[in-house]
């Protein structure tokens, strides 16, 4: 009885607590924006404009949810909560600190590159039900670049799980008492963040969503609490992949004992989440080819070669 | 590839830098004195009004927002009976600043003029007049002109020589 009641609480404190971040994440991406732009950001509502969260949130929520007459209606409704489950479903496997943990699968890993390769869908349905030839573009070149980076997406983290010799996210994490794996396995590190980026369909990787040429991608079509999805979807995604980068390749809660485990985990997650702001804030969205051609001809080879040598070393090792 | 890397630092170092923002209502611009703003007219130094209701403004006026009419007082002083600028349509190019003869129209370094009603965005008259010289100080129209509308007698002025009695002789 009392182990359920902890499960359940485990459970809505994880749905909450990353619910609450990717929203705050709204706040903290435009400080960090700014502050990397020498601007001042939200500084209005409330001490260093932090109840601005509120005041988008209480603006999206009574934003006109229009649907407009000429999309497929079911299908239009659908798609933007795929995102949101799919990135959920992938927090059950995320080990916050020792026993917090929802599900701990064995095969955690593999059911992360499933969910994370369900999100595509989420874009080709809604470019699709949009019914808009901007939308249908962007949700297009969507599925092609979550396509072509699941896979070497999936190739990176092989290394790790050579090295660990399971898809268990807490053995994984307690395989790098000794050394994080960013140091074995950095090339894997590399790959994983370029990856993680394009599946995000982050800034510098944001060619669904390109503004500046197909006015909002697949979401151009969507308004109030669904565009609200989208976006938070958008945001819950980059806290998992920051959480994947922390868990495979920085030793996820490790560190010294003065502070508690969950702290290192935040610290770690929230430094990578930073990360991404400053891809957002430097980098130029490369051409759709170069995106392409990038992760076909140099990714996948590297992939390839690092999950050979990685085994090669562990076969000679053991 | 390591040129996007050197980017990512080159902005990351952005963090340390001082802020380009001026917080708007709490701090404020410095604004150059010809800065061209909000449209006043000004006074000559003796307080009357320096408008001589001339026209060339609104003529020259690229949007037509201005508009006046000319009437005379009791001794002959030209004045604009009335003198309305439209806001609305003021694109502040400052020409009616250069077509004016006598330093009337100016425009100052004002911006917020920001209305809820956009009829309130039509001056009249008093709003426009100033009780200050504006930008020109000293300078009166009349005191340098030839005529005699009861600032001061004919040939009176500080450059000028009485007038010539032609009916005398006498050098």
């Amino acid at each position: 009885m009392n182990e359920i009641l902890v499960q359940i609480l485990i459970i809505v404190g994880v749905l909450l607590g990353t619910v609450t971040i990717a929203a705050g994440l709204i706040y903290v991406e435009r400080k960090m924006l700014a502050v990397w732009q020498q601007r001042s950001g939200p500084n209005r509502v409330g001490p260093f404009g932090i109840f601005q969260v509120l005041a988008d949130m209480v603006k999206i929520f009574f934003k006109e949810d229009w649907i407009p007459p000429f999309v497929d209606k079911k299908v239009f409704i659908i798609a933007p909560t795929i995102i949101m489950l799919s990135i959920l479903m992938s927090f059950s496997i995320v080990p916050f600190a020792p026993g917090i943990v929802i599900a701990d699968l064995n095969i955690g890993l593999l059911f992360f590159l499933a969910m994370s390769s369900l999100g595509a869908y989420t874009i080709v349905l809604a470019g699709w039900a949009s019914n808009n030839k901007y939308s249908l573009l962007g949700g297009m070149r969507g599925a092609a670049q979550m396509i072509s980076y699941e896979v070497f997406m999936g190739l990176s983290l092989m290394g790790v799980v050579i090295q660990v010799g399971s898809f268990n996210m807490t053995d994984i994490v307690n395989a790098q008492k000794g050394l994080w794996f960013v140091v074995p396995q950095f090339v894997g590190f590399i790959i994983f963040l370029i990856a993680g980026v394009a599946e995000t369909h982050r800034l510098p990787f944001d060619l669904p969503e390109a503004e500046s040429e197909l006015i909002a991608g697949f979401h151009s079509e969507y308004s109030g609490m669904k565009f609200g999805m989208f976006f938070v979807g958008e945001y819950l995604g980059i806290t998992l992949v920051s959480c994947m980068i922390t868990i495979l390749f920085f030793g996820g809660w490790l560190g010294p004992s003065f502070l508690p485990p969950i702290v290192w985990f935040l610290i770690k997650m929230f430094a990578f989440i930073l990360f991404f702001v400053l891809l957002r804030a430097a980098l130029a969205r490369p051409r759709y080819d170069q995106l392409m051609s990038f992760g076909w001809k140099l990714l996948l080879p590297l992939a390839l070669l690092n999950v050979l040598i990685t085994g090669a070393v562990v076969l000679s090792n053991a | 590839m390591l040129s996007n890397v050197r980017t990512l630092w080159m902005v990351f170092l952005k963090m340390f830098k001082k802020k380009v923002t001026i917080q708007y209502p709490e701090k404020k611009a410095y604004l150059p004195p010809r800065w061209r703003g909000r449209i006043i007219l000004s006074r000559d130094p003796d307080h009357n009004e320096r408008c001589v209701a001339c026209y060339l403004c609104a003529a020259a006026c690229p949007v037509d927002c201005i508009s006046l009419q000319a009437t005379e007082d009791e001794n002959g002083r030209r004045y604009p009976e009335f003198f309305r600028i439209n806001f609305s349509r003021c694109i502040f190019c400052g020409l009616c600043e250069d077509a004016c003869p006598t330093y009337a129209i100016q425009l100052t370094p004002d911006f917020e003029m920001g209305e809820y009603n956009r009829q309130n965005l039509v001056y009249e008259k008093e709003d426009l007049l100033i009780d200050g010289m504006g930008k020109y100080h000293g300078y009166s129209f009349y005191q340098q002109a030839g005529v005699a509308v009861g600032v001061k007698p004919k040939g009176g002025g500080e450059k000028e020589d009485p007038p010539v009695d032609v009916r005398t002789l006498l050098p």
